[in-house]
């Protein structure tokens, strides 16, 4: 298996330089990569940029700005890595998400000299709010501060500080210049004072993520098919395992059946099992109706959650804002549903971890908590317990707007305290500290706040 | 997983999802290797059958052996074939001489262009794959073109967990790129694993192998002596030129594909 690694950072910290360099130095770029660099250099007489490996878009080379996110494939003794590089401009924010969506860890890139700017932050919290923990920091362009070993330890202070807010420590801070190579490949003389690994060695110092296939079954329906006389209900494994036998339980509705066969198309594919990762199709006992996005469980396993009301991470990419009473397409694994925002809970200033207050829209690059309502219950899992049923994602019209992932399944007291408090931020004149008490499906009391105010809302028939 | 399994699962996840949201379905089969392991694939995605239909763009150019592989494999498979030719542009002179680009464009671009809009195409599935050259490496798996088959590059909307594109306006069509993830050993290795037929041009005779296959004109052949798999496979592992240096009009220009591909190539 190989690991995949996004490379993030503000804009002209040197992100694509530094993975350029790493790719030259290894020998790992895709062949005929450098002789066509070297034929543009030469072509446009400006100098050779390992940046141009991987920025190929004309607007890309003569910007000299990364614009689209990159792919590129490179292995090391110990195992293969997809490198991701994303750009680090705000206003394609979107690519770097789509590039390290698919991360299981990071290197944050921070320029020495300008110190960690805008969106060397809000990239730290985007990879916190996607769940990678595996971080390294590069404090990056040392030629140019003379390799001071101050300078490194003020930056990588700095991030620290913002990263622990986060939650997010970072399994080391490593001084580099992309551009002379300093620590990239191999440990560099003019950092004699840095005791730690060069960034190559560091790479294969990454842990392996956590099997999927010891987690219970989470088996989401892709399709049914009917090509001949085998009714297939087709889909990939997220998580778990599955074999002919086995007893299993299909939600939201949760309706039981015996897994009979694994179909197969030559006899070299057959099997006796499938596993997490695998796309593989199931023959089942009682052949009732099955609609793609329903969730194949293995009976006596943990469930997943059933609910129509959604606490959620959310980060909005969309040129328009995320608004109340508007209605979005909320994709989650195969499954899709009509979705509304139900409250905010808050809005983040990502680069400044700040609450924003008072707000009744979520904008472009906003990251937000948020009560998502369902117009059907939907099957899914916390994030935390199982990505791949726990993330979704908003489409706008025709576009992905945004994504989240899955805090909680909101309880009806929940939806309810939700209610009213959205009640009190858009009819009461009301700055300060609440709190909505809901007990036994009735809303309670309302701390610090009069009685006479409480009165009120009772008779708007929350 | 194994790597080659990986790979394995995720195109043929892409391939179903392609199946079930984009009504009307295509696949261009170039007679390469990629494009005939993208057959293999969707075998064993729809346990043997073929639910949409395969498309190749004759230039009436290609090296006459491909043309008599394809007609052999579409009728062993059972295999609903298009084949379109672009015969006005050929009645009218076009060819390499014109400028490669052009040609290109003509005989490969606006056939493409006229079959998606004769058949109505929702979604074309395509070979195409990231290590392959610059522009391919940014492309989605999902990727849209607009109704003039337009590829808007610099405004690609993000792609995330398996989340596809699968909402645009009527008149706009998908890319699928199952194998956006493969390298070019990726598929020299699958090819060896699952024992897939494939055209014995990509195999060495008297010296010479082609590593890339293209119009006659326009394809040249390397210098190797890899006559089997396995020699193919150790050859890649060590060669240092780029798989498409054999095709001219990659070298026409420094954006050659990204022009071509802007304008709907493939």
């Amino acid at each position: 298996m190989s690991l995949n690694i996004v490379v993030v950072g503000h804009v002209d910290h040197g992100k694509s330089t530094v993975l350029g360099r790493l790719l030259y130095d290894t020998r790992s770029l895709p062949l005929g990569a450098v002789e066509k660099v070297k034929k543009i250099a030469h072509d446009t007489g400006k100098p050779f940029e390992y940046a141009y490996l991987l920025d190929a878009f004309e607007e890309e080379q003569q910007q000299g700005i990364t614009i689209d996110t990159t792919q590129i494939q490179f292995a090391t003794r110990k195992r293969d890595y997809i490198i991701i590089d994303a750009p680090g401009h705000k206003e394609f924010l979107k690519n770097m998400i789509s590039g390290a969506a698919n991360a299981q860890a990071a290197l944050l890139v921070v320029d020495a000299k300008e110190g960690v700017q805008e969106q060397s932050k809000r990239h730290g919290y985007m990879l916190s709010l996607l769940g990678i923990r595996a971080v390294y920091v590069l404090i990056n362009k040392m030629d140019l501060v003379g390799y001071d070993q101050h300078t490194f330890n003020d930056v990588a202070h700095d991030m620290k500080e913002f990263l622990a807010s986060l939650g997010v420590s970072p399994l080391a801070y490593i001084p580099v210049s992309g551009l002379e190579g300093d620590n990239i490949a191999q440990l560099s003389p003019h950092t004699p004072w840095y005791k730690g690994e060069s960034l190559l060695a560091a790479l294969d110092l990454l842990p392996e993520g956590r099997e999927a296939t010891e987690k219970p079954l989470r088996l989401p329906i892709q399709d049914v098919y009917k090509f001949d006389a085998r009714r297939i209900i087709a889909g990939r494994l997220e998580a778990g395992t599955i074999e002919p036998g086995d007893e299993i339980a299909i939600y939201p509705a949760g309706r039981t059946t015996v897994v009979t066969a694994l179909p197969h198309w030559r006899e070299n594919d057959k099997k006796t099992q499938a596993i997490a990762g695998e796309s593989t199709g199931i023959q089942v006992r009682d052949e009732f109706f099955n609609k793609r996005g329903e969730i194949i469980t293995k009976k006596g396993e943990k469930p997943p959650l059933v609910t129509r009301s959604l606490r959620a991470s959310l980060f909005w990419l969309g040129k328009e804002p995320l608004l109340f009473h508007r209605k979005y397409k909320l994709k989650l694994a195969t499954a899709e549903v009509e979705a509304e925002l139900g409250a905010i809970v808050k809005i983040i200033d990502a680069a400044e971890l700040k609450k924003q207050e008072n707000r009744t829209e979520i904008r472009q690059n906003d990251v937000a908590e948020v009560v998502l309502k369902l117009k059907e219950e939907i099957a899914c899992d916390l994030f935390t317990e199982c990505p791949a049923t726990g993330r979704f994602v908003l489409v706008d019209g025709y576009d992905v707007a945004g994504g989240g992932i899955v805090l909680a399944a909101e309880r009806e007291d929940d939806k309810l305290r939700e209610k009213t408090m959205k009640y009190i931020m858009e009819h009461l004149p009301y700055n300060g500290e609440l709190t909505v008490i809901v007990e036994e499906g009735k809303v309670a009391r309302l701390e610090r706040v009069e009685k006479e105010v409480f009165s009120g809302l009772d008779g708007a028939g929350i | 997983m194994e790597h080659l399994d990986k790979l394995e699962a995720d195109s043929i996840y892409i391939l179903r999802e392609a199946y079930k949201k984009l009504g009307k379905l295509g696949m261009l089969w170039s007679i390469g290797k990629d494009s005939t392991v993208l057959l293999w694939l969707t075998q064993k995605a729809f346990y043997g059958h073929s639910p949409f239909p395969f498309i190749h763009v004759d230039t009436k150019r290609k090296i006459p052996a491909m043309i008599a592989y394809r007609d052999k494999i579409a009728q062993e498979w059972g295999l609903e074939l298009i084949v379109h030719t672009n015969q006005k542009a050929i009645d009218e002179g076009m060819g390499p001489e014109k400028g490669r680009l052009a040609c290109c464009k003509a005989l490969k671009t606006d056939a493409l262009k006229e079959v998606v809009h004769a058949y109505g195409f929702d979604g074309l599935i395509v070979g195409v794959r990231r290590d392959e050259e610059g522009s391919r490496s940014k492309e989605r798996v999902f990727s849209e073109r607009q109704a003039d088959d337009a590829w808007d590059y610099a405004n690609q909307p993000p792609e995330l967990w398996n989340q596809f594109k699968t909402d645009f306006p009527k008149g706009h069509h998908i890319r699928v790129h199952p194998l956006l993830a493969w390298n070019e050993i990726d598929i020299w290795e699958y090819i060896r694993r699952e024992n897939i037929p494939i055209i014995d041009l990509y195999f060495a005779k008297n010296g010479k192998r082609y590593r890339s296959l293209g119009c006659a004109c326009c394809t040249g052949q390397i210098d190797s002596t890899a006559d089997t798999l396995d020699k193919i496979i150790e050859e890649l592992k060590h060669t240092k030129t780029g798989e498409r240096a054999g095709r001219k009009q990659d070298q026409e220009d420094s954006y050659a594909m990204q022009k071509l591909r802007k304008e709907g190539y493939m």
